[in-house]
C-alpha cells in the first residue's frame, strides 16, 4: 500500500480555496515574499538545482525555458498559466485550481519575477466554466492583500494575471496554438522556431507553463531546489499527480514520487473493478501507450517510460479490463485526432483518417497482413511530417497496440482470411 | 465542425440591445474575444450564425470573415441554431470504457433525437463532445454550462425527463 506524498496538493480540502488568509496560514505567499527578496538569477539557479521539468506533457527543464525568456529581449514580457487540459484521462489540473488557486497564481507570480514580465493570462479551459468564480474570487482577494498587483509587499515588483477563456478545442493546448487562441484568432499552431519563449504572445518573449509545474514553484521556493531534488528519482525529480480512471476500483487523482511503480499504484487503488480481469493500460493520455498486463512492472518518471517505449505524459493512467476489445478503443482514440486535428497540415488532416479506415477495415474483417506495414509507414510519416505535437504522436497509441497486443490485429485478420 | 451558413435567423429589437451591451466591451484587447462572442452566443439561441456575425462585425469593426473563421473553429460554437439546451455527451476513451454509449443511448430515446439533431420543440440539442475532464466519475455529460457525472442509462433518462419537464431552471 502506497501513500500519497503531497507537495503540489499540500491545502488540498485544509482550506477554503478563496481564501488568502487560509492559504498564508499554511505558508502562503511566504515563497513569494522570499522570492522578491533574491535576484531573479537566484530564483532560476533554485529550479535548476530543484530538477523541475515541466508537468504539462514534454518534461522541459523549467530553468532553461525562464532562463531563455529571462535573456530574450523585450520591452514586455509574459508569464501564461496552461490550463486547457484536454487530454482525455487527465483531471489534475482542475483538482489543483478548484481546490488551491492560490498555488497556481503564486507560481506564475515567481515565475514572473524571475523573468521580468508584468503581466500573466490563465488560458483556462471552456469546459471548466464552474472554475471560472473560484478564480476571479481568488484573484479579487489576492489583490486586495496586496499579494498580487501593482509593488507587490510593497516591492518594486507589480505582476496583474487575466483569466481567459478557450473555446472547446484539444489543439489550443499546444502553447503556440494557444497563443493564438489568446491573441483572439483560430487556435492553429505556429511553425517553430521562434519558440514562445523568445516571441511568444504579441511577439514578446514567453514563458507557458503548465499549472501543476506552477504549484510547485513556491514549494521549491520555500523549501529549496536541493531538498526538492532528494525527492522523485535522479534526473526527474518531485511527484506527480496522477489521473486513474477507467476501470479502476478507486478512481481520483493522486500525487507519488516519479518512479513509483505503476504495479504499487494499480494495487495500492484497488485494482480491475468487479472482479473482471485486467487487459491493460492507456498511459500518458490519447498520444500516449497502450500496454498489456504483464508490462505493468513500470516505473512511473519520464525517463523509465521513454526507455520502455512508453510515456508518462500527462501522468493518466487509464485501467483497461478484459470486458473490452483493445481495437474498439484504438479506433475511439483515432476518432478523437480526427476531431481535434486543426486541419493546418495535410499528414494529419488525412493521415487520422486513413489509418482510422485500416482500423476499421481490420476489425470488420476486411483486413490484410500488408495493413500492418501500412499502419506503421503512416505513422511514422506523420511522425516527421507534422507540424505540432498533436499529428506526430496521434498514431502512438496504434502503434502501441500493436506491438504489445500483436495477438489482437492477426486474429482479426485471420478471421476475415476465414470467411 | 460545421461550415453551412444560415442566414435566417431573425434577431429581435431586445436581443441587439443585448449584443450590442455586450459586443461594446470589446475594447480592442483580442484576449476578451473568447469572452465576448461566448456570451453573445448564449443571447442567440446557443448559436452564432451569419446575421449575428455581421451586427457583431459592425460593432466591433473584426472583419466578419474573421469573426466567422473564428467561431467555426471552436467547438462551443455553432453556426446552426441550436436548441436552449445543448446536452453535449462525452465519448472520450475513459468514459467510453465506462459505458458512455449506453447512457447517450438513452439519452436520445428519452429525447426523440440523434447525435447532431435539434429536437421540434427547439428545446434540446444532443451533441457528442470529447473530454470534460471529470473521468474519475465518467460517464459524464454537460448541459449548457452544467456538468453531470456517474450517469447510468436510468439517471440519465430521468435527468432528461427533469430538463422536459422544466423542472431544471
Ligand atoms: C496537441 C497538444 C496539446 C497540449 N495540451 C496541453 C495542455 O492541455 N496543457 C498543458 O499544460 N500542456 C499541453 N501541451 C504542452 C504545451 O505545448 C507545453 O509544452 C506546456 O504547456 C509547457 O508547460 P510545462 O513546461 O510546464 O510542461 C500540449 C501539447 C500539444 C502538442
Ligand atoms: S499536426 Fe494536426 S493539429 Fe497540429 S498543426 Fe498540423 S493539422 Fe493542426
Ligand atoms: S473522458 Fe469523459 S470526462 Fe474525461
Amino acid at each position: 500500500m502506497l501513500t500519497e506524498t503531497r507537495i503540489v496538493l499540500r491545502n488540498m480540502d485544509k482550506i477554503d480555496p478563496v481564501s488568502i488568509m487560509d492559504y498564508k496560514k499554511r505558508g502562503g505567499y511566504q515563497p513569494l515574499r522570499k522570492a522578491l527578496a533574491m535576484k531573479p538569477q537566484d530564483v532560476i539557479d533554485q529550479m535548476k538545482l530543484s530538477g523541475l521539468r515541466g508537468r504539462g506533457g514534454a518534461g522541459f527543464p523549467v530553468w532553461k525555458k525562464w532562463s531563455i525568456t529571462s535573456a530574450a529581449p523585450g520591452d514586455k514580457k509574459y508569464v501564461i498559466c496552461n490550463a486547457d487540459e484536454g487530454e482525455p484521462g487527465t483531471n489534475k489540473d482542475r483538482v489543483i485550481l478548484s481546490g488551491d488557486p492560490n498555488s497556481v497564481f503564486e507560481g506564475m507570480a515567481i515565475a514572473a519575477y524571475a523573468v521580468g514580465a508584468e503581466k500573466g493570462y490563465l488560458y483556462l479551459r471552456r469546459e471548466y466554466p464552474y472554475i471560472t468564480p473560484i478564480l476571479e474570487k481568488t484573484l479579487e482577494n489576492a489583490r486586495g492583500e496586496g499579494c498580487l498587483g501593482s509593488n507587490i509587499m510593497g516591492s518594486q515588483f507589480s505582476f496583474e494575471i487575466e483569466v481567459v477563456s478557450g473555446g472547446g478545442a484539444y489543439v489550443c493546448g499546444e502553447e503556440t496554438a494557444l497563443i493564438e487562441s489568446i491573441e483572439g484568432r483560430r487556435g492553429e499552431p505556429r511553425f517553430k522556431p521562434p519558440y514562445p519563449g523568445v516571441q511568444g504572445l504579441y511577439g514578446k518573449p514567453t514563458v507557458v507553463n503548465n499549472v501543476e509545474t506552477l504549484a510547485n514553484i513556491p514549494v521549491i521556493i520555500e523549501r529549496g531546489g536541493k531538498w526538492f531534488s532528494e525527492i522523485g528519482v535522479p534526473n526527474c525529480t518531485g511527484t506527480k499527480v496522477f489521473t486513474l480512471c477507467g476501470n479502476i476500483t478507486q478512481k481520483g487523482v493522486f500525487e507519488y514520487p516519479m518512479g513509483t511503480n505503476l504495479k504499487d499504484i494499480y494495487e495500492t487503488h484497488g485494482g480491475v473493478k468487479d472482479n473482471f480481469d485486467l487487459r491493460g493500460f492507456m498511459l500518458g493520455g490519447q498520444s500516449g501507450n497502450l500496454i498489456n498486463a504483464g508490462q505493468i512492472d513500470l516505473p512511473m518518471d519520464i525517463d523509465s517510460c521513454q526507455q520502455a517505449e512508453s510515456v508518462l505524459g500527462t501522468g493518466t493512467i487509464m485501467v483497461i479490463d478484459d470486458r473490452h476489445d483493445i481495437l474498439d478503443i484504438v479506433e475511439n482514440i483515432m476518432t478523437f485526432f480526427i476531431e481535434e486535428s486543426c486541419g493546418k497540415c495535410t499528414p494529419c488532416r488525412e493521415g487520422n483518417i486513413r489509418i482510422y479506415e485500416i482500423l476499421r477495415r481490420i476489425s470488420s474483417g476486411q483486413g490484410r497482413m500488408e495493413d500492418l506495414t501500412l499502419l506503421e509507414d503512416l505513422a511514422s510519416t506523420m511522425n516527421v511530417a507534422c507540424l505540432c505535437g498533436l499529428g506526430q504522436n496521434s498514431s502512438v497509441a496504434v502503434i502501441t497496440s500493436l506491438h504489445n497486443f500483436p495477438d489482437v490485429y492477426l486474429k482479426a485478420i485471420e478471421r476475415g482470411q476465414r470467411a | 465542425m460545421d461550415h453551412s451558413v444560415t442566414n435566417d435567423y431573425f434577431i429581435s429589437p431586445a436581443t441587439e440591445k443585448r449584443i450590442r451591451e455586450i459586443a461594446s466591451r470589446y475594447r480592442k484587447e483580442p484576449h476578451q474575444l473568447m469572452n465576448i462572442l461566448l456570451d453573445i452566443q448564449r443571447e442567440t439561441s446557443n448559436s452564432f450564425p451569419h446575421s449575428v456575425a455581421a451586427l457583431v462585425s459592425r460593432i466591433t469593426k473584426i472583419p466578419e470573415a474573421d469573426l466567422y473563421g473564428f467561431v467555426s473553429f471552436y467547438a462551443m460554437f455553432s453556426t446552426k441554431p441550436r436548441g436552449k439546451y445543448v446536452v453535449r455527451m462525452c465519448h472520450s476513451a475513459p468514459c467510453h470504457v465506462c459505458g458512455a454509449q449506453g447512457v447517450m443511448d438513452a439519452i436520445s430515446k428519452t429525447l426523440g433525437i440523434r447525435p447532431g439533431e435539434t429536437s421540434k420543440d427547439g428545446k434540446f440539442t444532443l451533441e457528442y463532445c470529447q473530454c470534460l475532464g471529470v473521468c474519475e466519475f465518467a460517464p459524464a455529460i454537460m448541459v449548457n454550462d452544467t456538468v453531470y457525472r456517474n450517469l447510468t442509462p436510468g439517471r440519465a433518462a430521468t435527468l432528461m425527463e427533469d430538463y422536459q419537464r422544466g423542472d431544471m431552471e
